[in-house]
């Protein structure tokens, strides 16, 4: 293999952490809570990224996502990114994201990540109500999340990013507008809010199923919707894809980006996820059957696709009407009543034009997924 | 001749005609367990399903009477519906009597005194027949009690029996011997045998059903059908068994088939006469029809791609079906199709059935119309099937409509709701009589537009089954007719478009874009649905668009995902139709031709 994505901008690289305390009712990712597999999952990573040695050039950023990373222990972390950089060039100043639930945090930990060059810490906040993170299931305290917000922001980072979710089961406008009211008080640089939907599989779709609870129609959804991107906006923060927000462009995380914008990415461990010169491949979502693999020698490849031109076109509209990155107008033109359907989105208000781009407004951000079906050929 | 008995089963729908068929046919015929199946004589999937024979079948029954002698019972199927009144005309006229059947848990109902009627005209002998008294909800006193006062036959004629159980089925057949009269013609007068139906085979053509009255035919002779003048050489002649029984000749009184190279069954015409080219008979049999197309209606294929398959089904599907006729039509909305005309509404039922099921074709119908009448101030007059060629509304002088005369037979207490009903649908002079006590007749003029969309479905519903209707065209009347156009955000649906009453026009306006509502899915943009005539919009609807329809999260994993659903979608979108920037689901075109309360 050559070096995948040798010109354009520098590719990312992900590693999975497929290891939780306890399952989230609410979450649909593979996750296991033996922590006892960690070594072993440890060995396999380094076995797989060695099959990728020399097959990219310097990554400048790597995301350690889960699962829940923060559950490993700083040794355990040390010696994966010993053998990730050992393995792997990284450009200087690169983006090093590690996804943390606010109970794993103690002061060591931060010292500890920050030693071991973690430059930007995402928080699984989800909310600052107690009743809100019993009802999703999560471990933490309203408490304890503000004193690992407060504790990560001093502690150095380049960037705090919080992950917030929205939209619950009685949930007003008004309590939304309280935990945000409290969070910005912190001024994160990045904040990611998650309208709550219900994942096959998972309890949470069980529950809803059987009526124990509903959630927001289209219309509160829409209000949610619209409501948070005009808040975070009056607080100087940008709205730049479906669920994400930046304190200034220079906060958009530059790994996720890489995902929108067909930038190159390798990703590694169980269900993870790569992308390079118009191939896209992932893993075993199962970590057993991912460890098998490996300990057998074999790829843990799980599927793989070459697009088409077509199939890169389609991503591209269905990536870029998400994202205040847009959409090149070319691509629309390419299809049939393109020229029709594009201005009929502008007069809509849903879309609006920049330097050659289509770019979704607001409203158009709250119907992305329906934008895309309007240029297929 | 002596030994020969034409006969036909009539009944109510679920009488158990099928069933008694299938009875006397085991009681004659040896039939091998690997052909045993339920409704031996309805061969098409469909009309096994539906209970009902759309193309009639025949068999010949050999039997050996009490009397010692052999037998030769020709049963000849006959079609069950209004829109095929003229084929059961032509197989009763090539009958000598019937088998009148009367369930014994039901009683008479609407069909069996409609059938009795048809036989009386016929002059033919009629034997009833109480079937299903092995129920034990059977009425038998109560049967033979109405057969008397209601159909005024003699009670004590009738013959018992359960076809399902095969009882008294001996008693039927020796019934069918001794009361039905044999048939009368000479063999040695000039050829004279009536076409009473026609069928396809892939290999041989068209095979021909039919009743010698005169003379005889055989293998060699040149035939003529008397309507059309054609001449053919007979090829092959038989009887009709379990599968067809060449023989030698047909001799008058005979029911057998007849193949002559005739490449299509619309060659042929039901009603006709056939007659040998060397010795024509003097003048042919009485009751020949040409029977005209009534009810038009455009199908397109779904997806445009389809269109030659669909060129090519109607091709094949016509050679079975003389009564269907066709033509190219196109539509700015649905593409290259074809107009075409039916006999009536079950027909036209039945063919889009038969498309879809035989030949795989998956069709959009627009809303069935007639043929309307417009004069034209030049004078010239310009008959129209299609809305699409309505002519100029400025130079339209006079409208005609085609009226038919419909004749509804139903018990006393449901009179109110069908007088309201045809009142409905612009009925006029109404008549009524009694055919039998406790039983009116009632007769009205209808336009036959008003009759052909679910007319018949709201007769059966508003008289619980109990309603029996039929009409006869009575020719055109003037009317006020404008044609109604549906646009989505200000464009013509020219599938959509119709000709109807002025009167009307508002009530189907309202009816189609509420359907339309339910049935378009909502998109990017706000949908206007408007009913027009001319320019004046009459109704109007509006779909809403999407206000909010996003997934929350779309990293590494989800972006296969979504593509796959884009792809999909993209699939579909052939299948759907495009008007301006509106997506019609094909199902909006079939929903517009239903009720409400279906």
């Amino acid at each position: 293999m050559g070096k995948a994505g040798g010109e354009g901008p520098a590719p990312g690289l992900y590693v999975h952490v497929p290891f939780c305390r306890g399952k989230c009712p609410y979450c649909g990712f593979h996750s296991s809570t033996d922590l006892t597999l960690v070594p072993p999952w440890l060995a396999a990573l380094e076995e797989e990224a060695g099959r990728y040695r020399e097959a990219f050039p310097a990554f400048d950023t790597l995301y350690l996502g889960g699962g829940t990373p923060s559950l490993l222990s700083l040794g355990d972390l040390e010696r994966l990114l010993a053998f990730l950089r050992r393995l792997f060039a990284f450009a200087p100043g690169s983006e090093i994201t590690l996804e943390a639930n606010p109970d794993d945090l103690t002061p060591d930990k931060l010292r500890g990540y920050r030693e071991l060059g973690i430059t930007r810490l995402s928080l699984g906040v989800q909310s600052l109500e107690d009743r809100e993170l019993r009802f999703l299931g999560r471990r933490h305290t309203a408490a304890q999340a503000e004193w690992a917000l407060n504790a990560a922001l001093t502690a150095g980072f380049a960037a705090v990013a919080v992950d917030l979710i929205y939209g619950l089961p009685g949930q007003s406008l008004l309590t939304w507008e309280s935990t945000l009211n409290r969070l910005l008080t912190y001024r994160p640089q990045h904040l990611s809010c998650y309208q709550l939907t219900a994942e096959a599989g998972t309890v949470f779709k069980a529950r809803l199923e059987q009526g124990e609870f509903a959630l927001p129609g289209e219309e509160d959804g829409l209000a949610f919707f619209l409501f948070t991107s005009e808040f975070l906006g009056d607080q100087g923060y940008c709205h730049y894809e479906v669920s994400n927000f930046a304190r200034g462009q220079e906060n958009i995380s530059r790994h996720n980006r890489k995902y929108w914008q067909h930038v190159p990415y390798l990703g590694l461990g169980p269900a993870a996820h790569s992308f390079a010169e118009g191939r896209r491949w992932w893993n075993q979502a199962d970590l057993t059957a991912y460890l098998k693999t490996l300990a057998r020698g074999e790829t843990p490849v799980a599927g793989r696709e070459v697009l088409t031109p077509e199939q890169l076109r389609l991503e591209a509209l269905l990536l870029g009407f998400r994202t205040r990155f847009g959409v090149e107008v070319g691509l629309l033109l390419a299809a049939p009543n393109g020229q029709e359907n594009l201005a009929r989105l502008r007069e809509a208000g849903l879309v609006e034009l920049s330097d050659g781009l289509a770019i979704p407004t607001r409203e158009g951000l709250a119907v992305a997924d329906r934008l895309p079906e309007l240029f297929l050929e | 001749m002596q030994q020969i008995r034409n006969f036909s089963i009539i009944a109510h729908i679920d009488h158990g005609k099928s069933t008694l068929a299938d009875r006397l046919i085991q009681a004659t015929i040896m039939v091998p367990e690997r052909l045993r199946r339920d409704q031996m004589l309805d061969t098409m999937d469909l009309e096994r399903e539906r209970g009902i024979t759309i193309k009639s079948n025949t068999i010949t029954l050999p039997y050996v009477a009490a009397d010692g002698q052999e037998y030769a019972l020709n049963l000849i199927d006959t079609p069950g519906h209004v829109d095929f009144s003229y084929e059961v005309s032509r197989a009763l006229a090539s009958c000598e009597g019937v088998l009148l059947l009367v369930d014994a848990s039901q009683g008479v109902e609407a069909q069996t005194l409609a059938n009795l009627y048809l036989a009386l005209e016929h002059d033919l002998a009629i034997i009833p027949v109480i079937n299903k008294i092995d129920l034990p909800q059977a009425d038998i006193p109560g049967t033979k009690e109405q057969i008397r006062r209601e159909l005024g036959l003699d009670p004590e004629s009738a013959v018992l029996c359960s076809a399902k159980e095969g009882i008294g089925i001996t008693e039927v057949l020796e019934a069918i011997v001794r009361r039905i009269p044999p048939p009368r013609g000479s063999p040695e007068a000039p050829l004279r045998a009536l076409i009473f139906d026609a069928q396809y085979d892939s290999f041989r053509g068209t095979v021909v059903s039919l009743r010698l009255f005169d003379g005889e035919v055989r293998p060699g002779d040149v035939i003529r059908l008397m309507s059309t003048r054609a001449t053919y050489k007979v090829e092959e002649v038989g009887l009709f068994g379990l599968s067809r029984q060449p023989g030698a000749r047909l001799r008058a009184g005979q029911v057998g088939y007849l193949i002559a190279g005739i490449k299509q069954v619309s060659d042929t015409r039901i009603g006709d006469t056939i007659t040998l080219d060397a010795r024509p008979a003097a003048a042919p049999l009485p009751g020949f029809k040409e029977v005209k197309p009534v009810v038009f209606a455009s199908i397109y294929p779904v997806s445009n791609d389809d269109y030659p398959a669909l060129a090519d089904a109607l091709e094949k599907y016509k050679l079975n079906d003389a009564s269907l006729v066709y033509q190219k039509d196109s539509s700015a909305a649905l593409g290259q199709g074809f107009r075409c005309g039916f006999l009536g509404l079950l027909h036209l039922e039945i063919v889009q059935e038969r498309l879809a099921r035989e030949f795989g074709q998956s069709l959009i119908m627009t809303v069935p119309g007639v043929r309307y009448e417009f004069t034209i101030t030049d004078g010239t007059t310009l008959a129209v099937d299609n809305p699409q060629h309505y002519p100029d509304p400025v130079k339209i002088k006079e409208t005609r409509e085609p009226y038919i005369r419909a004749s509804i037979i139903v018990p006393e207490r449901y009179v109110g709701a069908v007088m309201k009903l045809c009142l409905e649908r612009r009925g006029v002079n109404p008549h009524f009589s009694n055919p039998s006590p406790g039983r009116v007749e009632l007769r009205y003029d209808l336009p036959l537009a008003e009759v052909i969309i679910d007319f018949y479905d709201k007769l059966k519903s508003v008289t619980q089954g109990y309603g029996s209707f039929d009409y006869e065209l009575i020719g055109y009347r003037p009317s006020d007719l404008v044609k109604l156009d549906i646009l989505l955000n200000g464009e013509k649906v020219d599938a959509l478009s119709m000709i109807v009453h002025r009167e009307r026009a508002r009530e189907w306006a309202v009816r189609v874009c509420e359907r339309l509502k339910e049935e378009i899915p909502r998109q990017q943009f706000k949908i206007a649905i408007q009913g027009a005539i001319g320019g004046k919009v009459i109704a109007r609807e509006t779909i809403s668009a999407f206000r909010k329809d996003v997934t929350a999260k779309c990293y590494g994993g989800d972006v296969t995902r979504k593509r796959k659903l884009l792809e999909r979608q993209k699939e579909g979108k052939k299948r759907l139709k495009m008007v301006g920037s509106v997506t019609i689901p094909q199902s909006a075109f079939v929903a517009v031709l239903k009720t409400k309360n279906e």
